[in-house]
């Protein structure tokens, strides 16, 4: 589906960046709000854009692979001072 | 509604390492090994988000430390300990992706963009909640690949930011470039990201359905046949 924007929507983009980081002012968290609640389209997008920051956020790191660590610990010259794993 | 909060920002190293540093700045090598053991999880997890090749993220990890390790003494702790430490493996990751490509832009000129491009395409309003998604493989290969197809400046941006848990200006710091142009990046980068795991979600719902509708079809068959042979 085309996301058919008007000047509304475009004004919500601009502010999007410090609303989603709970850094903008009081009134235009309001505004976006009242137009969120307005226009299904940018409601979806703001909700699956938060999601997406989510999920990011909320994944676990990647594990350094056994075999990495005893690589790295060996370049670097640390056999002998780092705890075995 | 609020912003997005996760616990991830806890995870960046506040407890400060100037003790471990000194140690270390002094020779002492078992302070060092405690520095990398503290730090190879994140600068690996960097890495692996940064190139898509895995030698290639093992090779940042020890250029990293090795460098590090070499430049310990000009570390003035002017910032932190983290915040050095991440220019060092971020500059290492962008170093190798640019040896391998004619020369990309500058990390700091303005994005060129038209401003349509900012604009959303896919409206789905995916039904999988984080904890979900998080428990399934393919949604996480599927996350990986969409970072890993950002640009690279963009990457860098998000990479801190999003999956480091960075604040803005430590992202700034980091890189060298101004808090505005990291808020633009990032804002470019989710806004990519949610465009690709929206076509991804896109796809596999229309699956499943097609799936169920060929489960259902099957399954009147079968009720069908039962009826013919009573």
């Amino acid at each position: 589906m085309k996301h058919e924007h008007n000047d509304l929507c475009a004004q919500l983009q601009a502010q999007l960046p410090d609303y989603l980081d709970g850094e903008a002012r009081a009134e235009v968290c309001r505004a976006i709000e009242a137009h969120l609640a307005e226009c299904e389209d940018c409601r979806i997008v703001v909700d699956t854009l938060k999601k997406t920051i989510t999920l990011y956020r909320a994944a676990p790191r990647d594990a350094v692979p056994r075999d990495v660590h005893a690589r790295l610990v060996r370049v670097l010259n640390l056999d002998d001072f780092t705890s075995s794993r | 509604m609020s912003s997005v909060t996760t616990g991830r920002d806890a995870r960046i190293p506040r407890n400060d390492d100037s003790d471990l540093v000194r140690a270390a700045q002094h020779g002492d090598q078992r302070a060092f090994a405690q520095l990398v053991e503290k730090y190879e999880a994140r600068v690996y997890n960097l890495a692996r988000k940064m190139m898509r090749d895995p030698q290639d993220a093992e090779d940042v990890l020890q250029e990293t430390f090795l460098s590090v390790f070499r430049h310990l003494n000009d570390f003035q702790g002017d910032s932190s300990f983290s915040t050095w430490l991440y220019r060092i493996a971020t500059n290492a990751a962008l170093m190798k992706l640019r040896a391998r490509k004619p020369p990309p832009l500058s990390l700091d000129e303005p994005f060129e963009s038209d401003g349509d491009e900012m604009m959303p395409r896919e409206i789905v309003d995916w039904g999988i909640t984080p904890e979900e998604a998080l428990l399934n493989d393919e949604v996480r290969a599927q996350m990986d690949a969409a970072v890993a197809a950002l640009p690279e400046s963009l990457r860098a941006v998000f990479v801190l930011r999003d999956i480091e848990g960075l604040s803005v200006q430590e992202t700034a710091d980091v890189l060298g470039i101004s808090v505005p142009n990291v808020k633009t990046r990032l804002h470019r980068a989710r806004l990519m990201l949610r465009e690709s795991l929206s076509v991804y979600f896109k796809g596999r719902r229309t699956s499943d359905e097609g799936q169920r509708t060929k489960d259902e079809n099957r399954s009147s068959v079968i009720r069908h046949r039962s009826e013919v042979s009573q």
